[in-house]
C-alpha cells in the first residue's frame, strides 16, 4: 500500500509536468534593443526596409523648390546632428550620401530608422562609431522626399 | 492492482490538469499570484486612476499588477517634472488667493458618454482651496483647473453626469457666501452660513469647463455625490451631514440626530430655471486656468461672476431624504433605480428607490421641511435596508450583475450583497480600515466585474516598516466568482481616497499623444533649428533660445550674463521620437529642473546669486553620450563689459 501511495504521488507530479504546465502565452514583443541580431535573410541592404522601392520613387529631373523645402525641414529636424559637408557631427556628414546609398535606402532609413539600425550591417558598424542611434524624426513621406531632393542638391544636382 | 493504478492516474490527470496544488493554503496562494501576475513586457488589463490624497496628485496604476506607471501632477508642484516651476505651468496653480503650491485631491471621476466611461478625461477635486481639475487622457497631463467660489472644502466632488454634461462640486464646509458679508461671528452659522453646489459644465469636444450655475442650499456639510443614470438621469444625489448645523466639536455635535439627509437635486429643473432667468448674478472671484497644447503654455483668467439659484425660493429643485447617521457614500446602481446611502455611524444600509421617491414627491409624502426644503418621508422613498451588514459603511460600488459591494471602515471589510433581496452574500477582510472601493466602471451603467480594489486608510504591519510614516495601500480582489478573493496588496502614494478604472484598450487606443509635432509648436519662444538658437538681452531680462537633441544643447557656451539679470532658458526639444525627453538643470536654480517632451518648449527662470561659471546639463539619460550633454554659463558683475555672446562647437568670439 505504501508503495502504491508513493507511485501515485510520483505519477501525480509526472502528470503535472507533462500536462498543462507550459505557459502557452507568446512571449513579449522583442524590444528594438541595440544588441538585436541582424536578420539577414529577408533584409535587402541596398533597398533597406520600409515603404520605398524603385517603382514608387521617381527621380527624373531635379526640383529646386522641393530641395528648398527639404532644406528648411532638415534645419529643424536634422541639422543638429548632420553637417552638409563630409564632416561627422553626431551622425555622418551628408556630402556624397546620394552616391554612397541608393535612394530607396535613404528614404526608408530616414522614415523608418529603428528596424534598419537593428538589421543593416553597415549601420551597425557605423553605430559603433557614432554611439547615438539615428532618431525617428517623424517625417511624412513627402518631407522625406523633399529632404532627399535637398541631399541631391548638396551633391551637385541642378 | 495495475488497473487500479491506471484508473487513479487517469483520475489524477483529470483533477490536476492546470497543475493546481491540492492543499488548501497553497491552492489559494498559487492561484492568487497567477491572477495578479502580468509577465514582463505584457500590458495590464485596466488602467487605475487613483487619487493621491494629500499629495495633491493622481497616480496611475495597472490592474491587476498594481504597478505604478505615472504620477500626474495636478494640485501640487512637482519639481521632477518642472510642474508649477516652469514659466509655462505656474499659471495652472493660480487661484483667487494667488499661487497655491499644494492641495488635497480626494476623488476622481471619468468622463462618460451614454453612461459609460469614454476614455477622454479624468477629473480630480482640490479639497482645501476648492477647485476641479481635468486631466487629458491623451497626454496624461492636467489640461485645466477651475476654482469654485462660495465653497470651503470641496469634498463632494468631482462627480459627473451620464454624458459629462456637468461635474459637480458640493461644499463640505458651509461658509458665508463670498458675495455677502463675510466678516461675521462664527457663532452666526445658522443665520449666515450657506451651502453652494456648483454645476460645472464640460464642453463635449474641447472638455473646457465653466461654472454653469450654483445652487444655494441650507448650511450643512456635503460629503459625497452621485448622479442618477438611465431612468434617473437628470437627478443628482448628495449625502449631507451636520444637519445639526454645529460649528464646533462636530465629532459630538454633528452626530446628535438620528438621521441626516441625502439631498436629491433635479438638475434638469434647475436648468429650466436658469434658462428662465431665475438665477441671480453674484459678484465673486475665481481663477480659471487652461493649458494650451499649441503654445505649451497655461493661461490663468480671473472670473468675477457666478449665477446662483436659490433652493428655497425655487421650490422643486431640491428634496431631502432622511438617511441614518452622517451618510458618506450615496451611490446609484447601474440601472439608476437604487440609491444606496452609507451612514458611517449607522448599523443598516438604507436602499432608496428612485421610482418611490418620484411618487413620494408627486404625492407630497413629506414629513415636513428642513429650512424650507421638503423632507420626504423615510418610508416613502425607502426600498429596504440591509440589516447588520457590518460597522461603519462608507461607500458602495456595483458589478452590474445585481450585486453591491460596500466598504466598512470600522470593521475593515468589504461586504457583497444582493440589491434586490438585500441579503449579504460574502464578506472579506481588508488590511486595514478601508475607505472607498473601485470596480472598473463600478459607478456607471456598464461595470467590468472582474476586480475590486479597496483603498485603505491604515497599513500598519502589511509592509516592511519605514519609520513612523508608512506607505499607503490598496488591495485587489478577484470578484469574477461568487466569493471575493484577495489577489494582491499594493502600496500607493499619498492617501488613496477613491479611484476610477477603465479597460486598457479604451485608453491606449484613444489617440495617445507620443510627441508634440515641432511644426505645430506655437510657443512664442520656440527655437525650431540650431541656426536660430541665440541669446537676446532686453534690459535686465536675458532670453536664451535653446535647443536640445541627443546629445547637446545649442548654444552650450553663454557669456555676458550679469548680476541682477533674470535669465529665461526657453528650451525646445527638437526630437520627434517617442520617449526621448531631455532635461535641463543649471547650478543654483532656486526652482527646479525642466523635463521637456519631444517637440515641446519649456522655460526655466534663473537669477544668478554670484559671479562665476555655472554648469548646466541634461538630467534625463538620453543616449550613450548623455553625460556629454552639458554646457557653461558665465556670470559677470553688473555693468561688466563682457557682451552677450554664445556658441556651440567652438569658442565664443571675443
Ligand atoms: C540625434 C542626432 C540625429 C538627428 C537629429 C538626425 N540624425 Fe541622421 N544619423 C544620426 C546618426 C547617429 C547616424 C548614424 C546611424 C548609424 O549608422 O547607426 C545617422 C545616419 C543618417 C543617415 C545615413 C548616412 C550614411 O551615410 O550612412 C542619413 C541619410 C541620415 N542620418 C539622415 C537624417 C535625416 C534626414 C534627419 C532629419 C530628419 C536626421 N538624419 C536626423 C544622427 C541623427
Ligand atoms: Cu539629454
Amino acid at each position: 500500500m505504501k508503495f502504491f501511495l508513493k507511485s501515485i504521488t510520483l505519477l501525480f507530479f509526472l502528470t503535472c509536468i507533462i500536462t498543462s504546465c507550459s505557459d502557452k502565452k507568446s512571449s513579449a514583443t522583442p524590444t528594438m534593443g541595440e544588441n538585436a541580431v541582424p536578420a539577414t535573410d529577408d533584409y535587402d541592404p541596398n533597398r533597406g526596409e520600409g515603404k520605398f522601392n524603385e517603382s514608387n520613387l521617381s527621380l527624373d529631373g531635379f526640383d529646386m523648390a522641393m530641395a528648398e523645402k527639404g532644406e528648411s525641414i532638415s534645419n529643424t529636424k536634422c541639422a543638429s546632428c548632420h553637417k552638409i559637408t563630409d564632416e561627422r557631427l553626431v551622425g555622418p556628414g551628408w556630402a556624397g550620401v546620394t552616391q554612397r546609398r541608393q535612394a530607396p535606402w535613404v528614404l526608408n532609413f530616414i522614415t523608418n530608422p529603428d528596424p534598419m539600425i537593428d538589421k543593416d550591417p553597415e549601420l551597425q558598424s557605423q553605430l559603433e562609431l557614432c554611439l547615438v542611434r539615428m532618431p525617428n524624426q517623424n517625417l511624412s513621406e513627402d518631407d522625406a522626399r523633399s529632404i532627399y531632393e535637398y541631399m541631391r542638391k548638396i551633391d551637385g544636382a541642378k | 492492482m495495475r488497473n487500479q493504478v491506471l484508473f487513479l492516474t487517469a483520475l489524477i490527470f483529470i483533477i490536476s490538469s492546470g497543475c493546481k496544488p491540492r492543499n488548501a493554503a497553497t491552492a489559494v496562494s498559487g492561484d492568487m499570484a497567477a491572477k495578479a501576475y502580468v509577465a514582463p513586457g505584457q500590458h495590464d488589463e485596466f488602467y487605475n486612476f487613483v487619487s493621491g490624497g494629500f499629495s495633491g496628485q493622481m497616480s496611475v496604476y495597472g490592474l491587476p499588477s498594481g504597478r505604478l506607471f505615472r504620477v500626474i501632477p495636478i494640485f501640487s508642484v512637482d519639481p521632477e517634472k518642472g510642474y508649477g516651476y516652469s514659466e509655462e505651468t505656474k499659471p495652472m496653480l493660480n487661484t483667487s488667493h494667488g499661487f497655491v503650491p499644494w492641495d488635497d485631491l480626494h476623488h476622481v471621476e471619468s468622463s462618460q458618454t451614454n453612461g459609460v466611461i469614454d476614455g477622454k478625461w479624468v477629473f480630480g477635486n482640490a479639497n482645501n482651496t476648492p477647485r476641479i481639475a481635468r486631466v487629458d487622457l491623451k497626454t496624461f497631463r492636467t489640461a485645466e483647473i477651475i476654482e469654485l467660489p462660495n465653497s470651503g472644502g470641496n469634498h463632494s466632488s468631482p462627480f459627473g453626469t451620464e454624458n459629462t454634461e456637468y461635474i459637480v462640486a458640493g461644499t463640505r464646509f458651509s461658509v458665508p457666501s463670498d458675495y455677502a458679508e463675510t466678516d461675521i461671528p462664527i457663532s452666526s452659522y445658522k443665520e449666515n452660513f450657506k451651502g453652494h453646489i456648483s454645476f460645472v459644465s464640460v464642453d463635449k469636444t474641447s472638455g473646457e469647463m465653466d461654472i454653469s450655475f450654483q445652487i444655494r442650499t441650507p448650511g450643512v456639510n456635503f460629503d459625497l455625490a452621485r448622479s442618477g443614470r438611465a431612468k434617473s438621469h437628470g437627478w443628482f444625489f448628495f449625502s449631507c451631514y451636520n444637519s445639526e448645523q454645529a460649528n464646533t466639536l462636530l465629532e459630538v455635535n454633528a452626530s446628535q440626530k438620528d438621521k441626516d439627509f441625502i439631498m436629491a437635486v433635479n438638475w434638469k429643473k434647475a436648468e429650466e430655471y436658469l434658462k428662465a432667468g431665475k438665477g441671480q448674478k453674484q459678484k465673486v472671484k475665481y481663477a480659471h486656468n487652461r493649458f494650451n497644447e499649441e503654445t505649451h503654455t497655461a493661461e490663468s483668467t480671473i472670473k468675477t461672476e457666478v449665477t446662483v439659484l436659490d433652493a428655497n425660493e425655487l421650490k422643486d429643485i431640491c428634496y431631502f431624504i432622511p438617511c441614518p447617521k452622517s451618510p458618506h457614500g450615496c451611490d446609484v446602481d447601474p440601472t439608476g433605480e437604487y440609491i444606496v446611502g452609507s451612514g458611517k455611524l449607522a448599523a443598516v444600509i438604507p436602499v432608496f428607490s428612485f421610482d418611490k421617491m418620484i411618487k413620494a414627491i408627486a404625492d407630497k409624502s413629506y414629513e415636513g421641511d428642513y429650512q424650507g426644503i421638503p423632507v420626504i418621508k423615510y418610508e416613502s422613498a425607502l426600498y429596504g435596508e440591509v440589516k447588520k451588514p457590518g460597522l461603519g459603511p462608507l461607500h458602495t460600488e456595483f458589478d452590474g450583475k445585481g450585486n453591491a459591494y460596500t466598504s466598512f471602515f470600522v470593521s475593515s471589510e468589504v461586504v457583497k450583497w444582493n440589491i434586490k433581496d438585500l441579503k449579504v452574500l460574502d464578506r472579506v477582510p481588508t488590511y486595514y480600515s478601508v475607505g472607498h472601493l473601485c470596480i472598473p466602471g463600478g459607478n456607471t451603467r456598464n461595470p467590468y466585474p472582474k476586480y475590486l480594489i479597496a483603498y485603505n486608510k491604515i497599513t500598519k504591519d502589511r509592509y516592511l516598516p519605514t519609520g513612523p510614516e508608512l506607505t499607503q495601500s490598496a488591495q485587489i480582489y478577484d470578484i469574477s466568482g461568487e466569493k471575493m478573493q484577495m489577489i494582491l496588496d499594493f502600496p500607493t502614494i499619498g492617501e488613496p481616497h477613491y479611484a476610477q478604472a477603465a479597460p486598457a484598450e479604451l485608453i491606449k487606443n484613444n489617440g495617445q499623444v507620443k510627441i508634440y509635432k515641432i511644426e505645430d509648436n506655437k510657443h512664442p519662444y520656440a527655437t525650431k533649428s540650431e541656426s536660430e538658437a541665440r541669446v537676446v538681452r532686453q534690459g535686465n531680462k536675458v532670453h536664451v533660445y535653446m535647443t536640445s537633441i541627443r546629445s547637446h544643447f545649442a548654444p552650450d557656451n553663454i557669456e555676458g550674463i550679469q548680476m541682477g539679470d533674470e535669465v529665461y532658458f526657453h528650451v525646445t526639444n527638437l526630437e520627434q521620437d517617442w520617449d526621448v525627453p531631455h532635461g535641463f538643470a543649471v547650478k543654483g536654480a532656486a526652482n527646479a529642473e525642466l523635463l521637456i517632451m519631444p517637440g515641446e518648449t519649456t522655460t526655466l527662470k534663473w537669477e544668478p546669486d554670484r559671479t562665476g561659471i555655472f554648469p548646466m546639463y541634461c538630467t534625463d539619460f538620453c543616449s550613450a553620450l548623455h553625460q556629454e550633454m552639458q554646457g557653461y554659463l558665465r556670470v559677470s558683475p553688473k555693468g561688466s563689459k563682457v557682451p552677450i555672446r554664445f556658441s556651440l562647437g567652438k569658442n565664443v568670439e571675443n
